[in-house]
């Protein structure tokens, strides 16, 4: 045991490999948040005035909001009037094909792996990268246009699609939810919206990179996918970030819309700095997810990779409000040295036949704390709710939590609700299996880890299964114990 | 190929090991034989580089290398192989991935190129046979609800994946039915030759009679107390334990 902490803190010493950032022009709004500032972001993105008002009122009600403090996390409180709002890398005016963006952004893509033209070619993927708060390419979209399929950014649909913003935003997840949806409601900067058909199945993953450049610039992404009566899409979400001694903070707003019979995927790879092994620096990540069934036989799957963040708060949850419809939550949530998650899920049963599913895996390793929180909700109309969930938990040395915190609401006797718990560690037995077998340690614990995390892998696309596999190996390098 | 001189091993500050002597030449197969708590799969594990076990004393030579120096994971890539008395469970992943990752490291340390997934399973068929083991078995979550059996199968299944110089089976005659024990013998025979050597740790004479060897020492509190051949056996399986445990004690007076 002591030669394998000692491995494991000789191999933590394993620095961020995202972490650099690239000297650009920015257009930055002025530090603090106001009224002003809203205005001003707002008329910077040339919104119509209803959005302004939007925008104007989730700030009056979030002045009147506190910063929640029940999350099984501690972090020194954030100084909101030190951030700066909005931020755009100047020299991306409208482009409108990849020749025209500045090959200092591509170059950021390519060195984090993702080039978008390869991307493009070889996987099949329509590309909306977010490069801080400005859409900066935009693929597939001509593809995708066709089949009467929206997938643009935010900025982009609110003056295209404005009907559809309108009529969808703030409707899953109220501007006066929490703190930080108010927050991001006030002063979102941009992200991605989606817009499915009745009918429609989308021929292509749909993915998102987001990425945060800038220093001390808080990021308050927005999407929005709506998928119509019938259609399908399965939506890819990853994010890197680089290098920063200052805290970062995101608080994100993602909404999904189910109609009848549709379904939504949507997996997220998120690999955003953690801090260093000392617990400095590294993004807070408080986000908020939540997707509506909100037709009969609509179906929300939610996936998570989670390995980034020094602070994570996040819970994606479903509504199940259609008769016979279906959440599902499938998670691995990875700490390591002084990174802090809680995160987990909330499934509200309120049609008939609903069914709901949560699979959740968490890896602690250095002095970090892992937490699930998770609800079950099963309201007095939903009768014949089931509910499935399985949360396990492993242990990498000695000095890490895991923290399992099910809440479970009942209110329909017809109800039938599981929930699997367990806690386990890496055994020296299996690493010496591996060891004599030739594996050496590092490689055993990720070939370990990677088949405890199997399920939830799997309901990943094929090449962002890959991508997360040899991100749990990176991120876990070192964590033996 | 493996010279063992004055070996001294303990657990836990417990001396197990207390002055082992052998020598293990290719080709050669040894039986370690001796009562419950003699350190026979001490011996096992030490050799493998099962660190809970502190050598105290004594030199491991293999192949001219100094093999106490060497990690666990270098040891099996230069060679040394050992059959688990408990073969390990590793949810999640399947035999087939387990075994690829283990080939290639064992590859790449001997300079020698990846097998690609094509070539990989075209090996894994052929050796499949040898213990007449199911493929559908291989794509199953490591040693995972296997029977006591598949287990054992598997682990020679591994051995002849990873052709190894010395191999080591820790009492993988317990737990066999007659069927298995015959397979498993099967497997081990047919993987023998001139190059390499085996040991096999029992309590049981019954194994030898399938893995016939040329060498049978008998282990008893710490020592070699007794080698022959495999006539040796046979007698321990007539007389029991009592008699070697009686002269021993007497010597050590």
């Amino acid at each position: 045991m002591s030669k394998d902490n000692q491995i494991l803190e000789e191999l933590t010493s394993k620095d961020y490999e995202h972490g650099w950032s690239v000297d650009m022009e920015v257009d930055e709004a002025a530090t603090g948040l106001n009224e002003n500032i809203i205005r001003w972001i707002s008329a910077k993105k040339e919104e119509p005035q209803w959005l302004l008002d939007w925008r104007l009122k989730a700030f009056k009600t979030w002045l009147d909001m506190k910063e929640p403090e029940w999350a099984n996390v501690t972090y020194p409180k954030i100084d909101l009037q030190g951030l700066k709002y909005y931020s755009a890398p100047k020299k991306s005016n409208k482009p409108k094909s990849l020749d025209e963006i500045d090959p200092e952004l591509l170059q950021i893509y390519e060195r984090l792996g993702i080039s978008l033209n390869e991307q493009k070619k070889l996987q099949g993927i329509a590309v909306d990268a977010v490069l801080d708060s400005v859409s900066v390419g935009t693929t597939f979209k001509d593809t995708l246009s066709k089949m009467g399929i929206v997938f643009c950014s935010f900025s982009e649909a609110v003056k295209e699609h404005p009907e559809l913003v309108k009529k969808y935003l703030g409707s899953v997840v109220p501007m006066t939810d929490n703190y930080y949806a108010a927050l991001n409601s006030a002063v979102f900067s941009d992200g991605s919206f989606c817009y499915i058909p009745a009918g429609v199945r989308c021929p292509m993953e749909l993915s998102t990179y987001f990425r945060i450049n800038a220093a001390n610039t808080g990021q308050f992404e927005r999407t929005l996918i709506v998928a119509e009566e019938g259609s399908y899409v399965s939506y890819l979400e990853g994010c890197t970030a680089p290098q920063r001694d200052e805290n970062q903070l995101h608080a994100a707003v993602v909404e999904i819309y189910a109609a009848k019979n549709s379904e939504v995927k949507y997996s997220t790879v998120q690999n955003w700095f953690p801090g260093d092994k000392n617990g400095k620096g590294g993004i807070y990540n408080f986000v908020t997810k939540r997707g509506i069934c909100a037709g009969d036989f609509s179906k929300i799957s939610w996936t998570q990779v989670e390995t980034g963040s020094a602070v994570t708060w996040k819970y994606p949850s479903c509504i199940l409000k259609g008769d016979n419809s279906i959440g599902e939550f499938y998670s691995v949530a990875v700490t390591n040295n002084y990174q802090q998650a809680d995160t987990g899920t909330k499934m509200i049963h309120i049609g008939k036949n609903t069914k709901s599913r949560i699979v959740s895996k968490g890896i602690s390793a250095g002095k970090s704390q892992n937490s699930y929180r998770g609800q079950v909700q099963v309201m007095k109309r939903a009768t014949n709710a089931r509910n499935f969930s399985q949360c396990d938990s492993l242990l990498m040395g000695d000095r890490c939590g895991a923290h399992t915190f099910p809440y479970i609401d009942i209110q329909n006797s017809s109800a039938k609700v599981e929930h699997e718990a367990t806690t386990s560690k890496i055994g020296e037995d299996q690493l010496f299996y591996c060891n004599q077998r030739g594996i050496a340690t590092e490689d055993a614990v990720a070939l370990i880890v990677n088949g405890y995390a199997k399920e939830v892998l799997n309901q990943l696309p094929m090449e962002f299964a890959v991508e997360a596999q040899k991100l749990l190996a990176l991120t876990l390098e070192g964590s033996v114990g | 190929m493996l010279t063992i001189k004055n070996l001294h091993a303990s657990i836990e500050g417990t001396p197990i090991l207390k002055g082992i002597n052998l020598e293990v030449k290719p080709g050669e197969v040894h039986a370690i034989m001796g009562p419950n708590g003699s350190g026979k799969s001490t011996l096992a594990s030490v050799l493998a580089g099962r660190e809970e076990y502190e050598v105290t004393e004594g030199e491991v030579s293999f192949k001219g290398k100094n093999l106490l120096e060497l990690s666990p994971e270098d040891r099996a890539r230069e060679g040394v192989f050992l059959a688990f008395q408990y073969p390990v469970e590793i949810p999640g992943v399947s035999s087939t991935n387990f075994l690829r990752t283990a080939v290639n490291q064992v590859r790449e340390y001997r300079g020698l190129e990846a097998l690609d997934a094509v070539k990989f399973l075209s090996i894994m068929k052929e050796k499949m046979k040898l213990v007449e083991i199911d493929q559908k078995l291989l794509s199953r979550s490591l040693n995972e609800g296997f029977s006591g059996g598949e287990k054992k199968r598997n682990e020679i299944f591994q051995m002849a994946m990873l052709e190894p110089t010395l191999s080591i089976l820790d009492e993988t005659d317990s737990g066999l039915d007659i069927d298995a024990l015959r397979i498993v013998s099967n497997g081990v025979n047919q993987l023998k030759s001139s190059e390499n050597a085996t040991i096999v740790v029992t309590h049981y004479q019954r194994l030898l009679d399938y893995i016939v060897p040329d060498f049978v020492h008998v282990l008893y509190n710490g020592k070699i107390v007794k080698s022959g051949t495999k006539e040796l056996a046979l007698e321990l399986e007539e007389k029991g334990y009592d008699w070697i445990k009686e002269e021993a004690d007497a010597a050590s007076v």
